[in-house]
């Protein structure tokens, strides 16, 4: 007799979602966390005394709409403002606004804002097709069973009723670099490098790498499932975590907080529980862990209890990522150069010209600090005062590309760069730097310590093609099963892979359910 | 009398293969060339007194076998000599050798690794079963995943059996190897820095690419893919230089009937009730033909020579949309002695080999940087090769020609057109680099060709001096070369073909892009095949 | 200035002032890099020389690998598919491991000199993989094949020869046992192990030593028919013997580039090397698939009729082909034309008649001959000295 049926490791979102499914169909469940809050990257941190931020993801927008509405989310508390539209600040303060299908400035002409409404129209084609994988666990290719067999049907389905030209347009784009299609598309460079921003976030890649239009419609495809806009969560990210805990508790989830897994347990050849650092040992019939790949098999299991070739699948696996946070608390609300307060509380963007983008990234590659960097900026205090004393606000804003461990290391690097991510939105908002009374920097190798992501990869590892569908996290632990019997994963290093989806957690809790390990 | 059965526009390798084959199965054919002299980018041509340069392409190994044999190009001149083996020589002074003798290149590898000398043999078996996949296909007519004719159905079908028969595991490292970039794909085997980038090289060759590129693992496989005497991935030299292709091709062409006209500066194809049904030259002759086969790259062929109105709107913006970059620059030696390296004796083999200056892949990838900052590399990564160390008719006895492929080349310099101080900037950057390595290189100089992207546009027709014409991304190989739908050699007017390198499988000096064409061509003619199938490769 | 030729030249032995002066046939080779002798003097008197006196073979380019430190034994266990702790110190065991397919990539030795430290011994080189494998592990991987200098003594009155060395109390060692010693100052170690299927022993040394110890026992040895012998003497006894060589019988796994070239132990013969009860093992999962569902090839020995060496020959049974030869040689101790062969499964069980295609040449006159043949139990040569302790003289 097991202490549980089932034993999810870390209450990120990922984890509590599977945790609920499981708990949904009459399962004992446990989930555990290192961390004090549940969450995750889905979290909200004091960073200065009385201020308040989302201090890992900043904006919910691919939330699959199924798993808001089985988890009751909205019930567990869980209040999103009105959706955002996405401003992309410019120089010359020709701001660029995008809301939903339709993009507005004076510097866009009409030829551009037809193109726009037809890129994305093209874009929601192909997410539709890519929904058909994202929706359940990814089909193998050879070994030949039903439920795969019917995913590839749905998926040739739906590649044929795209139509020959829009198939052929798929075949073409899907491996292709953003850079050219900004380019087939429009001319406006403001309009070009805001969508290609979407396309990097949360990479090491820059828009003339290949692969990026594919990571550019992963999030279009999150956005077609959630179906919600870009939202922001009222009391900031962390009160998705504790919606989503309320919600699994309901479910009959037991969590515990503060408890950090020291190992993955395995009795003969399966795994057969946890043992916590306090040396508690928890047992289940299975561990499905959220945490990501890296840190489930190398950290927790160790790689000496999996046959080398997998080990040597988990140490290849790539955790790259440029994205970086900074906080800054300021005394009163800024003022962004052509921005009425209605429009302060978007989604700001700031971000070079495309070829501007490339060069910003180059430093990243050799551990280099760049002169220039894309910024994501919320203020979520304007619609959310509770997170920051009367009239004072919070800006947090998302920068990339930052390394993961500067040449000069961080001791040096933190103050430098913060003092120049800070002057580089001063100008665009002039009196920020009079405004601001502290600030903190979060840089990559600070999420791996805070959130336990490896290489402060919020994917959970890099998108790349060979690390996507039916590839995520490597051959031989796809479909949530890994190749150890009992471990399970169902974190962003499955598939369909990152950005606040949540459907590793629902698809990794179906395939266990209907797998039968549980029985 | 100006009429002909086949009219094919560009005297390459491949448009002469074109015209070989079609001429083979009787067709009265008609290959015209802008140039005073034929050959295209497989070209030698005497720029210094008693130097001969092969002044775009300058190796050989990807020319398929099938068909040197059944056009009988030795018996119309053509010898290919294998080099096996070259160098990337270190900024500590040492080199790290590459050699063909298996045992004699582990020994050099263990010199620098034992470990990757190792990983060199499950690299080598790795990337042997990718060529293994993709050489089948060489020769074939890609299908065409849209397509529900029983044709396409039945080749995609066996494609995907043939990826299927690897297993689960092993076609998703195919699908990795496809999709990778080279400094990932290497970092699978070794740890020693010289020795990935040595290797790295041949995945940017060409390609407007970093070595960190998604992608640039398919280009080395590019590479790979072809073989001297049935030694895949070696490479040679043609005797008498590249240019000993095209006359071989050439005379194999004229033996079947086929006559080349040189001088002849195509303008336009002409197209009546939608058909081909000539062309029009610049000095206003016409050529009459129901085949026009163009030989030129997608975006001259169909932006260029043929008139929009005749085209449907989706080919001119596929046409537009195609990628083909200026990435590479060339400078062509003569010299009056050999340079010594790094002090490596001028007598060992590896002289005779590529040679490289990159040591390290953030070498290689900062030079591509350079690139995307829209200016050529200031620390270049250079396929360097000797030869007349090979070859005695390239320079006279004693003297040398150098061969300096670079990478990487803008097709513009920051967004405007090159100018000659620009290409003595470009020059400098080549010869310091090598210098660097080499104190008496300088002295030697006679003679220095130097070709930017700018140059081999003007004079070879290359567009930005791409010479894959079009980049060998994924969204452009196999059935999307050119593009999706037009992968089948066809264009959309009656009549009107394509055959050059921007067709599948591609650029290198393969000619199987020509042959495939003119398989497609007398099938629709209801013509007896006259092209040879691929050699079964197990 | 570097040398034009030299610097990546075929490899020299320790032994090799000593092995090129006793090479009367100037008769070479390349094995594993280095220039070994195919042969001495004349390849059969030199398999007799293992069968009836001694032996002398020169197995310094062996891969020898130093496995140490705290989890050397459990990094062993991980790779190979026998329970390495099982074997005890000063203990050698024979071993194969398998990719995580369960597809045998080499088999060696491990000799065991102490908890922590181990040497693997391997005909292929190992470094890559031995790499990959200490992930999760705390150990240390030593490549230390040019460090250490060793000859295979072998035959009859190997133990005799040895203990004139200087070898006390050697005849007491049990087969797969460690004997340390000193050799003018210097370590000198023996195995009771070799690759002939004879009594034999291995004698280690540091490079130093290499040409003293060649001297020494040849002098001791002379009285006793001492004789050098080469790669293909040693084929012939390997064969007989029964034991597997990589490229050869099997194709390692990670080297191979076709699908279906790989093969599990089961499938070799070796299915007693892999130990189900033992801690995880590379290949595990796999072979216990393997076990449950059955293999596809099952490997034999052949007893061919008549006495042409059945080399590449295809095998039949009711005229259609369900084998091919890996191995083949007349053997003539055992005085059998032995064949190793893969089979087809259910093809090839003990007693099992089967054809073998051979084609010969005699003055370049082919011959084809269809040679009935038998299957019979593996290995055909096992004098009992090869296992008996005390070793007897002679």
């Amino acid at each position: 007799m097991t202490d549980y049926d089932a034993i999810v490791i870390g209450a990120g979102h990922n984890g509590l979602i599977c945790a609920s499914y499981l708990a949904k169909a009459k399962h004992k469940v446990l989930v555990i966390d290192s961390r004090p809050v549940p969450g995750g990257c889905a979290s909200t941190r004091e960073f200065a005394e009385n201020y308040r931020v989302s201090d890992c993801a900043q904006w919910l927008s691919q939330l699959d709409k199924t798993i808001v509405s089985d988890l009751q989310l909205s019930d567990a508390g869980l209040v999103l403002s009105s959706p955002k539209s996405t401003i992309s600040l410019q120089p010359d303060a020709a701001h660029v606004t995008f809301d939903g299908d339709t993009v507005t400035g004076t510097s866009i002409d009409t030829e551009d804002v037809t193109a726009y409404s037809s890129f994305r129209l093209q874009m929601r084609r192909f997410a539709k097709v890519l929904a058909t994988l994202y929706n359940g666990r990814p089909p193998k290719l050879v070994e030949k069973n039903w439920t795969d067999r019917i995913t590839l049907l749905k998926l040739g389905l739906g590649l044929k009723l795209l139509g020959k030209s829009h198939m052929q347009d798929l075949m073409r784009l899907a491996l292709i670099n953003i850079y050219d299609v900004m380019n087939e598309y429009f001319k406006n460079p403001a309009l070009k490098s805001a969508i290609a921003l979407d396309a990097v976030t949360g990479s090491n890649m820059g828009p003339r790498s290949p692969n990026t239009v594919f990571s550019y419609l992963h999030k279009v495809t999150g956005e077609f499932l959630s179906d919600s806009g870009t939202r922001q969560v009222m009391g900031g990210m962390g009160a998705l975590g504790t919606a989503l805990a309320s919600s699994a508790e309901a479910a009959g989830v037991e969590i515990k907080l503060g408890c950090a897994v020291k190992a993955i347990k395995k009795t003969g050849h399966a795994v057969s529980g946890i043992e916590l650092v306090d040396g508690t040992l928890l047992s289940s019939k299975i561990v499905v862990s959220s945490a990501d790949p890296t840190t489930t098999f190398k950290s927790m299991l160790g790689y000496a209890q999996m046959e080398a070739g997998m080990a040597k699948r988990a140490e290849l696996y790539r955790n790259r990522c440029g994205t970086a946070k900074l906080h800054i608390a300021l005394k009163a609300l800024p003022t962004f150069t052509g921005l009425n307060q209605a429009q302060l509380s978007q989604r700001l963007i700031i971000t070079p010209p495309m070829d501007g983008m490339e060069t910003a990234l180059n430093p990243m590659k050799y551990n280099e600090i760049s002169d220039q960097h894309l910024f994501d900026i919320s203020i979520p205090s304007i619609d959310d005062p509770s997170l920051s004393p009367e009239g004072h606000h919070v800006l947090s804003a998302l920068v990339h590309y930052v390394p993961f461990s500067p040449k000069m290391g961080w001791d040096e690097a933190r103050q430098l760069l913060t003092d120049q991510l800070i002057d580089e939105i001063s100008a665009y908002a002039p009196d920020l730097k009079s405004l601001a009374v502290a600030s903190e920097l979060v840089t990559p190798a600070d999420f791996e310590k805070t959130h336990h992501v490896t290489g402060g990869s919020w994917h959970h590892g890099e998108l790349s093609i060979d690390q996507v569908l039916m590839m995520r996290p490597f051959p031989g632990s796809t479909q949530y099963k890994t190749a150890v019997e009992g471990l399970y994963l169902c974190g962003a290093g499955a598939h369909p892979g990152g950005g606040l989806l949540g459907l590793p957690g629902r698809n990794a809790a179906k395939e266990i359910i209907k797998g039968g390990a549980l029985v | 009398m100006n009429q002909y059965d086949a009219i094919v526009i560009g005297a390459g390798h491949n448009g002469l293969t074109n015209g070989a084959y079609l001429a083979k199965a009787g067709l009265r054919v008609a290959v015209l060339e802008r140039n005073p002299y034929i050959g295209g980018a497989t070209v030698s041509r005497e720029l210094h007194k008693g130097w001969y340069y092969s002044n775009c392409s300058y190796v050989s190994s990807l020319l398929r076998p099938e068909i040197t044999r059944d056009l009988e190009l030795p018996r119309h001149g053509l010898q290919v000599v294998p080099f096996g083996g070259g160098a990337t020589f270190m900024r500590n002074g040492d080199h790290f050798g590459s050699y063909s003798d298996h045992d004699r290149h582990y020994r050099e590898i263990a010199r620098h690794s034992k470990r990757d000398a190792n990983a060199y043999d499950r690299y080598a078996a790795d990337t042997s079963l990718q060529t293994k996949l993709i050489r089948p296909y060489l020769m074939r007519t890609p299908p065409d995943p849209t397509s529900l004719k029983p044709r396409d159905l039945r080749d995609l079908m066996e494609f995907a059996q043939s990826f299927m028969s690897l297993g689960e595991e092993k076609l998703l490292d195919t699908i990795k190897f496809w999709t990778a970039s080279v400094g990932d794909y290497l970092n699978e085997y070794f740890e020693t820095d010289v020795i990935k980038a040595h290797m790295a090289g041949s995945g940017i060759i060409g390609t407007a690419l970093g070595v960190y590129s998604p992608g640039t693992a398919y280009v080395l496989l590019h590479h790979y893919m072809g073989d001297v005497d049935g030694n895949v991935g070696a490479w040679g030299f043609a005797r008498g230089g590249m240019g000993a292709i095209a006359n071989a091709l050439s005379k194999a062409f004229q033996s079947f009937g086929g006559d080349i006209i040189c001088d002849a500066n195509v303008d336009k194809i002409i197209v009546r009730n939608g058909r081909a049904v000539g062309v029009a030259l610049k000095d206003g002759t016409e050529y009459r033909a129901p085949i026009v086969v163009s030989n030129l790259d997608p975006k001259r062929t169909f932006l260029d020579i043929t008139n929009p109105k005749d085209l449907p709107a989706d080919v001119v913006k596929k046409a537009e949309n195609f990628k083909i970059r200026g990435s590479s620059g060339k400078l062509n030696i003569a010299l009056d002695g050999l340079p010594v390296f790094n002090g490596l004796d001028p007598r060992n083999r590896l002289m005779a080999g590529d040679l490289h200056f990159s040591d390290s892949l953030e070498r290689q990838e900062r030079a591509y940087d350079d690139w995307k900052a829209g200016t050529w590399s200031k620390d270049p990564y250079l396929d360097m090769m000797i030869p007349s160390l090979t070859d005695p008719t390239m320079a006279p006895p004693g003297k040398h020609m150098m061969s300096v492929f670079v990478q990487y080349a803008p097709p513009k310099v920051e967004g405007r057109e090159w100018t000659d101080e620009d290409k003595d900037g470009f020059e400098k950057s080549v010869i310091d680099q090598i210098s660097n390595y080499s104190p008496n290189f300088k002295d030697l100089i006679l003679h220095c060709e130097t070709r930017t992207p700018r140059e081999i546009e003007a004079e070879v027709g290359l567009t930005e001096g791409n010479i894959f014409m079009g980049e060998l991304t994924f969204d452009q190989l196999l059935f999307n070369r050119p593009f999706p739908g037009y992968a089948q050699y066809r264009s959309p007017i009656k009549g009107m073909y394509m055959c050059s390198s921007g067709t599948h499988p591609g650029g290198g000096v393969m000619a199987a892009p020509g042959a495939n064409a003119a398989r497609e061509i007398l099938r629709d003619l209801k013509r007896p095949n006259t092209v040879p199938g691929g050699y079964a490769d197990d | 200035m570097s040398s034009p030729t030299r610097d990546t030249m075929l490899l020299t032995t320790p032994f090799h002032s000593r092995v090129e002066a006793a090479c009367a046939l100037n008769d070479w080779g390349n094995w594993m890099g280095y220039t070994t002798p195919n042969a001495y003097f004349d390849i059969e008197l030199e398999y007799f020389a293992v069968r009836s006196t001694t032996g002398v073979f020169d197995l310094s380019p062996m891969n020898k690998y130093q496995i140490s430190g705290p989890d050397a034994e459990a990094y062993l266990n991980r790779l190979v598919t026998r329970d390495v702790a099982k074997i005890g110190i000063n203990r050698v065991g024979y071993a194969i491991w398998c990719n995580d397919a369960g597809q045998v990539l080499d088999d060696g030795t491990i000799f065991r000199f102490s908890d922590n430290e181990f040497r693997l011994c391997s005909y292929q080189r190992a470094d890559d993989w031995l790499a990959w494998n200490t992930l999760g592990f705390d150990v240390t991987i030593d490549n230390v094949s040019s460090d250490i200098a060793a000859l295979a003594v072998q035959g009859p009155t190997s133990c005799t020869i040895l203990t004139l060395l200087g070898c006390e109390n050697l005849n007491q060692l049990k087969p797969f046992g460690m004997a340390h010693y000193e050799f003018e100052g210097r370590p000198l170690m023996v195995s009771r192990t070799g690759f002939t299927g004879d009594l034999g022993y291995e004698v280690w040394v540091p490079p130093e030593s290499a040409e003293a110890l060649w001297d020494q026992l040849f002098e001791l040895g002379h009285d006793y028919l001492i004789k050098p012998f080469g790669s293909h003497a040693l084929e012939l006894a390997r064969i007989e013997a029964g034991f597997l060589q990589a490229n050869t019988d099997f194709m390692p796994a990670e080297e191979v580039v076709r699908v279906g070239r790989t093969r599990n132990p089961f499938e070799l013969g070796l299915g007693w090397l892999v130990d189900f009860n033992k801690p995880l093992f590379n290949g595990r999962a796999a072979l216990a698939k393997v076990q449950e569902n059955g293999s596809k090839y099952r490997f034999v020995l052949l007893d061919v009729d008549g006495n042409k060496p059945a080399e590449h020959s295809f095998i039949m049974k009711n005229g259609k082909v369900v084998g091919t030869v890996t191995s083949a040689a007349w053997c003539p101790t055992a005085k059998a034309n032995l064949a190793y062969a893969q089979v087809e499964m259910p093809h090839g069980t003990v007693g099992d008649k089967l054809i073998a295609e051979i084609y010969y040449q005699r003055e370049l006159h082919w011959t084809q001959l269809y040679a009935p043949c038998k299957v019979i139990e593996a290995p055909i040569f096992k004098p009992a000295r090869r296992w008996q302790t005390p070793a007897p003289p002679h």
